[in-house]
């Protein structure tokens, strides 16, 4: 089950402290056709809301923020060369990197699905 | 991550419904409330445009026509030539040309295009500019000319190797046109202005159309499957292809003509010796580079990884150097390089080609290349050489 960040971020729990990260399907969409993917190191110790990642489409560069503090693990190196993976499976193959929870308590400030399509609808009825 | 667009007060051009209905994401864009892309992306409208014919709406920009007092066109262009370094006095009729609006320090107002209707002069100019210029024309010409912005009118740019074999079928005698002419032809009943001219390096033609029949000609156009709407996304990324200048970006009041590597675009007529030297805004600044050539020159920069440098990144001669040597106005993806461009403004002796060049992003030093303009090779309808046209920007 994924969770989200108001940002448009996803976390999904791969153990009790471990998880993967990702940009949501209503984020690559009004991205667009991305180009670039920047990613954090190994081993990066990022605080909850620290930028960890940029993803750049044609337009512009946008940041990515991290869902809840911890340590980057590995990043998903495909993503290099392939960075429209990430407008194709934005919850599958396209996810940014995994990470090391460091305060499992931050898992509550995040947003379940039903509150955060809440939030994307209310966005786009404009 | 991007937040809702706000799309109240904006304009809206004659074609807004139909770019609703194509399922387009609307933007902010001058004013305007226009397609950034329709649902199949800026990269594939990009590659479309090079590979087959692209429709764009330009109706954002302001078409304005100046019309001479005395009935001489001749001296609608003599008074227009006090504004612009260009030659306008030596444009034929049903021929188009590229200048620049100067102040008086030789900085650029606006770029525009000028034609000679005959009777008048039409001039198209940048959306964000257009009530400037309208108030610089009227300012320094009402004497000898009246300035007419034309209203109700639309502007499509079709665009692409496929934009002559799609429109001709409404008008062949289209064929005969080459690169930067202009003729009235009649459209669904309505005389409208074309151009064979744009702004992505293809071959192609930008339509003035009466706003009522704007629409259905639109439609039309695009029941061809060689024809894709295409959004201001890949329009930018085809005009940074094609090596030419975005003003706002490139270009502006601090860029002087020469600076921007437009001297192209002045003359020898109106040159220092030549019979029309001077007599413009800021010619002593603009017509002494041309003599001693400009402090910095806009230059074509490719970055060597894959990470776009944009617009505002400061550009180094090494990477751990500390005073900068210039900055970047228009940088991004080329889809059809598959590679990220920029353009920048750089310091003499560092805009040779092929210098290296380091761009600070992010914290970072990006190595990128100084290249020659355009990125692209352009494909223009030209009768003197059929793989050349203007020079790029």
């Amino acid at each position: 089950m994924l969770k989200y960040t108001k940002d448009h971020e996803w976390l999904r729990l791969d153990g009790d402290d471990v998880a993967t990260v990702g940009i949501t399907p209503y984020a690559q969409e009004h991205l667009g056709d991305l180009v670039f993917v920047e990613l954090p190191s190994s081993g990066t110790k990022l605080s909850k809301g620290a930028i960890a990642a940029t993803v750049e489409s044609v337009k512009a560069a946008s940041e990515v923020y991290a869902p809840v503090g911890g340590e980057v693990l590995s990043v998903n190196d495909k993503l290099t060369t392939e960075p429209g993976l990430v407008n194709a499976e934005p919850t599958g193959d396209g996810w940014l990197f995994k990470m090391k929870i460091a305060d499992a308590a931050e898992l509550d400030t995040l947003l379940d699905e039903q509150t955060y399509k809440s939030l994307t609808t209310a966005h786009d009825g404009h | 991550m991007p937040g809702p667009q706000a799309a109240t007060e904006l304009s809206r051009t004659p074609l807004h419904g139909l770019h609703v209905r194509l399922g387009a994401r609307m933007v902010s864009f001058a004013g305007y409330d226009m397609p950034v892309q329709y649902p199949s992306g800026i990269i594939k409208e990009h590659l479309h445009t090079r590979a087959a014919a692209g429709l764009f709406d330009v109706s954002h920009m302001g078409q304005i026509a100046l019309r001479p007092r005395s009935g001489r066109i001749e001296d609608a262009a003599r008074a227009l030539e006090m504004l612009v370094p260009g030659d306008i006095l030596g444009l034929a009729m049903g021929r188009q040309r590229y200048t620049l609006f100067t102040n008086a320090a030789g900085g650029v107002l606006d770029d525009l295009m000028v034609s000679n209707q005959g009777d008048h002069l039409m001039m198209v100019v940048n959306a964000a500019r257009k009530a400037a210029d309208e108030a610089h024309l009227r300012l320094h010409l009402s004497d000898s000319c009246l300035v007419e912005p034309l209203v109700d009118y639309a502007l499509v740019a079709l665009q692409g190797p496929m934009a002559e074999a799609v429109f001709a079928a409404f008008a062949p005698d289209l064929r005969a046109m080459t690169f930067m002419d202009v003729k009235t032809i009649t459209l669904l009943g309505e005389a409208c202005i074309v151009s064979r001219s744009g702004y992505t390096g293809e071959d192609g033609f930008e339509i003035s159309v009466p706003a009522r029949v704007a629409e259905a000609f639109c439609e039309v156009l695009l029941r061809n499957p060689a024809v894709a709407p295409i959004g201001l996304g890949a329009r930018d990324s085809l005009r940074l292809e094609a090596g030419f200048c975005l003003y706002g970006s490139d270009l502006d009041e601090t860029t002087t003509p020469v600076e921007a590597a437009l001297d192209w675009t002045i003359p020898k007529a109106r040159r220092t010796g030549g019979e029309r030297a001077s007599g413009f805004f800021g010619a002593e600044a603009v017509l002494g580079q041309l003599a001693t050539g400009a402090a910095r020159r806009r230059v074509g920069l490719r970055p060597e990884g894959r990470a776009p440098v944009r617009r505002g990144a400061l550009l180094f001669r090494a990477a751990n150097a500390t005073t900068p040597v210039g900055i970047v106005t228009s940088g991004g993806f080329g889809p059809s390089l598959d590679a990220p461009i920029s353009m920048g403004y750089v310091s003499r002796d560092a805009g040779v080609p092929n210098t290296q060049l380091f761009a600070e992003v992010r914290g970072k030093r990006l190595p990128l290349t100084v290249s020659k303009l355009p990125f692209m090779p352009t494909h223009y309808k030209s009768l003197r050489s059929p793989q050349k046209g203007a020079n790029a920007c």
